[in-house]
């Protein structure tokens, strides 16, 4: 199905990465949004609540991120789509709900416009810091999709890419951004309306009395319904059975929570996706994801330019981890090197992904500000000795 | 359902088409009141000809949590403390919804507080039924913000030294505009004030105080859930309008039950409503149910 | 002749009491019989003296009592325990 006009701002636009993702969530279809306010994220909804009384919605300012996690999920239960924005800190107070998002199937998205940490670290400056809280920061085994924009356009292409995932699989999508990104403004085209493909709530079909809010169909995701409708369902986080009746037995558990995960790792090819170039007679391939990809992208610039045989392979979805990808990359190339900004995260995935079978190097950097391309020219160059 | 000496069977009980029978029997211990207010609140929609499809319960963590997991609505078990932030979501997504608020004390007033007075102090269209057992029951028999000084709890071992929560007070000044106490003894007042609040539009707090004889009885010399209700018969006073800083509980003495507040102030989407037509006139898109898709009903 | 009767589930009931003690026609007391659990379910000792106000009923947290309202007629059946 195709966007609904009423939320799209057709046009060539100069946005910052913060309200090209307000506009992404429009085009989407979200017409909720809880939030909190956080740098350097607050923009996102800062535009939300402007534009959403004209176009038709909600827009809800709630106490503290712990309400605006939970309030956009109530929102979603009632028929809507919904999201929230953040940063490190609130992301964190997040966690708990994120995971009943991911147990009780919720379809939603949540922006982390990721800022240095730990703690209150540098609220206006850019890390990637944040990247395996992402798919680990809840408590339990769950699965999530996370995607990285690097750029305005992105932030407003792979926003309404996350709630078509979101919808598609029945899950929590995040969409890390990082404060350079959010802050960024550039070119941003927004097509009309009949051009951007939405994927409409998995809605059943099947009449009150027939249906099980957590059987799985075909691609282990099961359909959905709405509060209001007569289908006197039940929702709950604790380990459930099928009706969605709490059975907290090891044998519910094993097959509610390895589907939970199989529904995403079964499905890779149509949800991972990647942006490579140069790399069929690499030497060495460039791993980044971001921000951190635009510095990575001139330093693989000037290392052409001097005749060595660099490429780049750019995370888009960060999770499910391009596994297969890195794999397959790892087995031709001599290095990898992996330049982020954080102590060394994704890193430790390419890592487990290459297997030993080429070398790994991480160019770590503690945040608060991008890359020097030296930085990262250098460690192409160690990484050719 | 056979009768015994050859009698014909006689109709079976008015709430079961309410309960999800499949899950019976319930996880609530001998003498524990919350299943008796349930027997209230299913009683109140019946009373006050409430529409139950679009009638939704949502539930924090705890044993009045699980009562969500009971009702056959449309009804969520949230996170704990988080059913107000649940139910907002749900009510302003679809306003037609009626959302019903039904927790206990530690999940509304300890980790949920900080929700509960903004809910209030919004006017948000939510009901919040607070069976309030003065204690953590779930969990073991822990400290709540509600429990009386002098009391053994498994976390005050010497004994609770701190003030309780007066909540009626609580939620009086944080703007709610119905208020009201009753103990599960009051069965009758309980379901017509359940029944008042589901009909009145605002933000509305339903204190019902109930036993938890498995810990705060058996762990204070207070006997058993009986024994509670006959205490709550014994000490409650009808004091319907009393100023709500006059009605708190201790551990001994009067128990003030009755309606405390019920006042008309705009709710939440009437202001947000009548601000946005005010400011925006004709650009302002009224949209009522947040749905997209066309869904079979 | 009652006007009411009451219908009990057994197997369901707690032997909490509320429904013996606040019956206000005093119909119930617990039993000497035992259901599954081991506990004494109510039954109508004096069955004639129910009004079918369902008092009982309204006070039973599991759901295991409840009563109502007789048709008027002489041959009406009275208090009633089922084991179900």
């Amino acid at each position: 199905m195709h966007a609904d006009p009423a939320g799209v701002l057709t046009g060539v636009h100069f946005l910052d990465g913060d309200h090209a993702c307000c506009e992404g969530c429009l085009a989407a279809g979200a017409r909720f949004a809880a939030g909190y306010p956080i740098t350097p994220s607050t923009e996102v909804v800062e535009r939300f609540a402007s534009r959403i009384p004209t176009v038709g919605g909600i827009f809800v300012q709630m106490e503290d991120e712990l309400a605006a996690s939970m309030t956009l999920q109530g929102a979603v239960w009632a028929g809507a789509k919904a999201f929230t924005v953040t940063s490190g800190p609130g992301f964190s107070l997040m966690m708990e709900n994120i995971g009943y998002a991911a147990m009780t199937e919720t379809p939603c998205v949540f922006v982390d416009v990721q800022r240095g940490g730990p703690g209150t670290g540098l609220p206006t400056l850019p890390a990637q810091a944040d990247m395996m809280q992402c798919r680990w920061g809840s408590h339990g085994d769950y699965a999530v999709i996370a995607l990285c924009p690097n750029s305005p356009q992105e932030c407003f292409d792979l926003t309404v890419r996350a709630f078509n995932l979101a919808e598609k699989y029945r899950v929590p999508v995040m969409v890390m951004m990082d404060e350079v990104v959010g802050h960024m403004t550039e070119k941003v085209l927004i097509p009309p309306a009949e051009e951007i493909e939405i994927q409409p709530r998995r809605h059943t079909r099947k009449v009150p009395g027939e249906f099980n809010l957590y059987a799985p169909t075909g691609d282990l995701v099961p359909e959905m319904v709405h509060a209001g409708e007569g289908y006197n369902f039940h929702v709950t986080s604790l380990t459930h059975d099928e009706r969605g009746y709490p059975s907290t037995t090891p044998q519910v558990q094993h097959s509610l929570v390895n589907r939970l995960t199989d529904k995403i790792y079964r499905n890779l090819d149509d949800i991972v996706t990647f942006d490579s170039h140069g790399c069929e007679d690499a030497e060495v391939v460039v791993v980044s994801y971001g921000i951190t990809s635009r510095v990575a992208q001139r330093a693989i610039d000037l290392a052409v330019q001097s005749g060595r045989r660099v490429g780049r392979f750019r995370i888009v979805t960060a999770w499910p981890f391009p596994e297969k990808q890195i794999r397959e990359l790892a087995g031709r190339v001599r290095a990898l090197v992996v330049p982020e900004l954080n102590l060394g995260q994704m890193v430790r995935e390419v890592e487990r992904c290459a297997g030993g079978r080429c070398r790994v190097v991480s160019v770590p950097h503690a945040g608060g500000a991008v890359h020097a391309p030296e930085d990262i020219l250098n460690a192409i160059e160690e990484a050719l000795q | 359902m056979t009768a015994a000496g050859g009698l014909p069977a006689l109709e079976s009980n008015p709430v079961e088409p309410f309960l999800r029978m499949d899950r019976m029997p319930h996880i609530w211990c001998p003498g524990c009141g919350i299943g008796t207010t349930v027997n209230c609140f299913i009683r109140a929609l019946l009373d006050s000809g409430a529409d139950r499809q679009n009638l939704t319960v949502v539930s924090g963590i705890g044993c009045t949590g699980r009562v969500a997991g009971y009702l056959r609505l449309d009804s969520f078990h949230t996170t704990h403390g988080r059913a107000i932030p649940f139910a907002t979501g749900l009510k302003l997504a679809n306003p037609k919804l009626n959302v019903v608020v039904y927790s206990g004390d530690g999940d509304l007033t300890a980790i949920g507080g900080n929700h509960l007075i903004h809910a209030a102090r919004r006017n948000l269209d939510l009901k919040v039924i607070c069976v309030n057992n003065l204690i953590y029951g779930m969990t073991g028999g822990q400290t709540a913000p509600t429990t009386p000084r002098d009391v053994i709890t498994s976390t005050a071992p010497y004994g609770t030294f701190d003030a309780n929560f007066n909540l009626p007070h609580l939620m009086d000044a944080a703007g709610a505009v119905y208020v009201a106490r009753w103990t599960v003894y009051h069965v009758k007042q309980l379901a017509r004030a359940m029944a008042e609040a589901l009909s009145k539009k605002g933000f509305s707090f339903i204190e019902v105080i109930s036993p938890c004889p498995t810990l705060y009885q058996r762990r204070n010399g207070q006997g058993d859930g009986l024994n509670a209700l006959q205490h709550y018969k014994q000490v409650s006073v009808v004091r319907h309008g009393a100023p709500t800083q006059e009605v708190g509980i201790g551990r001994h003495g009067e128990i003030a039950v009755g309606k405390f507040v019920d006042r008309v102030r705009p709710d939440y989407q009437e202001l947000r409503r009548a601000h946005l037509q005010e400011s925006l006139g004709g650009r302002y898109a009224d949209t009522l149910h947040l749905e997209e898709c066309e869904c079979p009903s | 002749m009652a006007k009411g009767a009451v219908s009990i589930q057994v197997e369901r009931c707690k032997a909490c009491g509320f429904c013996v003690e606040f019956c206000p026609a005093k119909v119930l007391a617990l039993s000497s019989s035992f259901n599954a659990k081991g506990y004494h379910p109510p039954e109508a000792i004096a069955p004639e003296k129910c009004s079918g106000c369902d008092l009982c009923g309204l006070y039973c947290p599991d759901f295991a009592i409840h009563g109502h309202r007789l048709a008027a007629s002489p041959d009406s059946p009275t208090g009633d325990s089922h084991a179900c």
